[in-house]
């Protein structure tokens, strides 16, 4: 097969992968009015995707508060005063780290289980099942995923990046012979509320290319176990891609 | 009744379905029996909506739903129960929960009547007192029978079985055989079922019609296809190494 071959053989299959995703996004969009039917399977979702993923989002977000505020100390030596350290601290978890290293743990932790478990359930009929008792799979799988991570995205942005502004806090004392004061004063100096509504612009749309993209991957398994490890792996490559790239496009327009 | 007209599919390269014409009679219970990756399960399959074929159509009471949209096809469903090869028990639900899935979605009766309901038809399939437990502390048997009471809760006219005796025991194969039978007397439940295991195609169907090479090349009573003139049939119905189907490379 020649190189040219391959290529338009790849190009057809991403414009086709393409369509599947944006019919599966408007059938979606179709029967999120739906979602008061089943309240309790967004609840249920908003438990697995938020509150279980708390510990692991608490532990990251405590070290990129502590390694921000390291490394700022670092680059501030003879150049800037200490008491901005708070403020890059601040800034640098608000508008970025949290939001991102938040999707970025929860892709891996929860983009991850929502492909494994709708890439099962597709293997083993189950998905053919729900059809044939006509359920309609995306309104029962695919939304309270959704609901769950445009909620809990946000909110467990806001809990990451007050606790890196803690960890940043507990290093800064400690270590950098600052005061909590000097810090706590430096974060609130140059606050601003539209970085803060920034982040929380990422995290929601982060939170929905994460539920999105386990499911459509779940949805396209085939095969058997072989078939759904590719479908977690391809879960969560293509939500941290596209986590990435959403990020730069969201700062582009708020901050560009 | 339900008229499968000239049904081509194809997967890729592939083609699965070649042309298929077969008519399932209202109350009967038809056995489709061929090889494995014959094309079985996607017939089946177009039967209930879940493929859409190339070509050809599915009549069923004399609408074509081929052309259905979602809603249609919704409604058309309901009259449908299928009992899949695995079972397709939902892991994260009790017994009680999956037979009962399709009765409190639809919001059919009220939760009490639900409960009756889930209790009679697991009692129907030889089973009590199972309908906190989870699919999986169930044996592949009690598995097949729970997928039987959720096939035939919302009392359906049509009901599919995917290979109901396969990787079952001699006996409880023969458990769900009397089964599919028992509903059938008992519910006037038209039946259709693809299997390729023989005992359970001769002890259940009122007629069989044979797959081959993506085309039904024989249908008739379970007498008439054990007396079958056919190689191909004769090969497939005694299990032959040697014979047609296996020199035929093509």
């Amino acid at each position: 097969m020649t190189i040219f071959a391959k290529l338009t053989g790849k190009g057809i299959r991403f414009i086709s992968q393409l369509g599947e995703l944006s019919i599966l996004i408007w059938r979606m969009i179709k029967s999120i009015p739906l979602i008061v039917k089943n309240p309790h399977l967004t609840s249920e979702q908003m438990m697995l995707m938020g509150v279980n993923s708390l510990p692991l989002v608490i532990f990251t977000s405590v070290f990129t508060g502590a390694v921000s505020a390291v490394q700022a100390a670092y680059q501030f030596q003879n150049f800037v005063p200490m008491r901005y350290l708070g403020t890059a601290v601040g800034k640098a978890v608000i508008i970025e780290l949290g939001p991102v290293l938040t999707a970025l743990v929860v892709a891996g932790r929860v983009g991850a289980s929502i492909a494994a478990e709708l890439g099962t359930m597709k293997v083993t009929e189950q998905i053919d099942a729900l059809e044939t008792m006509a359920l309609d799979p995306v309104r029962y799988l695919v939304v309270p995923r959704f609901m769950a991570g445009i909620i809990m995205l946000p909110v467990l942005t806001i809990i990451a990046d007050l606790v890196a502004i803690l960890g940043g806090l507990v290093v800064a004392v400690n270590f950098l012979n600052l005061s909590s004061y000097t810090f706590l004063n430096g974060v609130r100096l140059f606050f601003d509320l539209q970085d803060l509504f920034a982040g929380l612009i990422k995290s929601v749309s982060f939170g929905g290319i994460i539920a999105i993209i386990g499911c459509f991957q779940g949805f396209r398994t085939t095969g058997g176990a072989e078939g759904v490890g590719f479908s977690t792996t391809r879960a969560v490559v293509l939500s941290s891609i596209l986590i990435l790239l959403t990020d730069y496009a969201i700062a582009t327009i708020i901050f560009g | 009744m339900i008229e499968i007209l000239d049904l081509h599919k194809s997967f890729g390269e592939k083609k699965v379905l070649d042309g298929v014409n077969l008519t399932i009679n209202k109350g009967e219970t038809l056995t489709i029996i061929g090889r494995s990756g014959e094309g079985k399960s996607v017939l089946l399959k177009h039967i209930i909506g879940l493929l859409r074929p190339d070509s050809g159509r599915v009549v069923i009471d004399d609408q074509d739903i081929s052309r259905f949209g979602r809603s249609a096809m919704v409604d058309l469903r309901m009259r449908f129960g299928m009992l899949f090869q695995g079972a397709a028990l939902f892991d994260s639900m009790t017994v009680d929960e999956n037979v009962g899935l399709g009765l409190r979605e639809h919001n059919v009766f009220e939760e009490g009547k639900i409960r009756r309901i889930i209790t009679q038809k697991l009692g129907q399939v030889g089973l009590s007192g199972i309908e906190q437990i989870k699919p999986a502390e169930l044996s592949g048997g009690m598995k097949k029978r729970v997928g039987l009471a959720r096939a035939i809760a919302m009392e359906p006219e049509f009901v599919l079985y995917d290979e109901p005796t396969t990787g079952l025991d001699p006996i409880m194969a023969d458990a769900i055989n009397e089964l599919i039978i028992h509903l059938k007397n008992t519910l006037s439940i038209t039946s259709i079922a693809v299997t390729h295991d023989m005992v359970s195609a001769y002890k259940i169907s009122d007629r069989i019609a044979m797959l081959y090479k993506g085309r039904i090349i024989q249908t008739g009573t379970p007498e008439q296809i054990r007396n079958s003139d056919s190689e191909i049939v004769q090969q497939f119905i005694n299990g032959r190494a040697v014979g047609p189907i296996t020199n035929d490379k093509s």
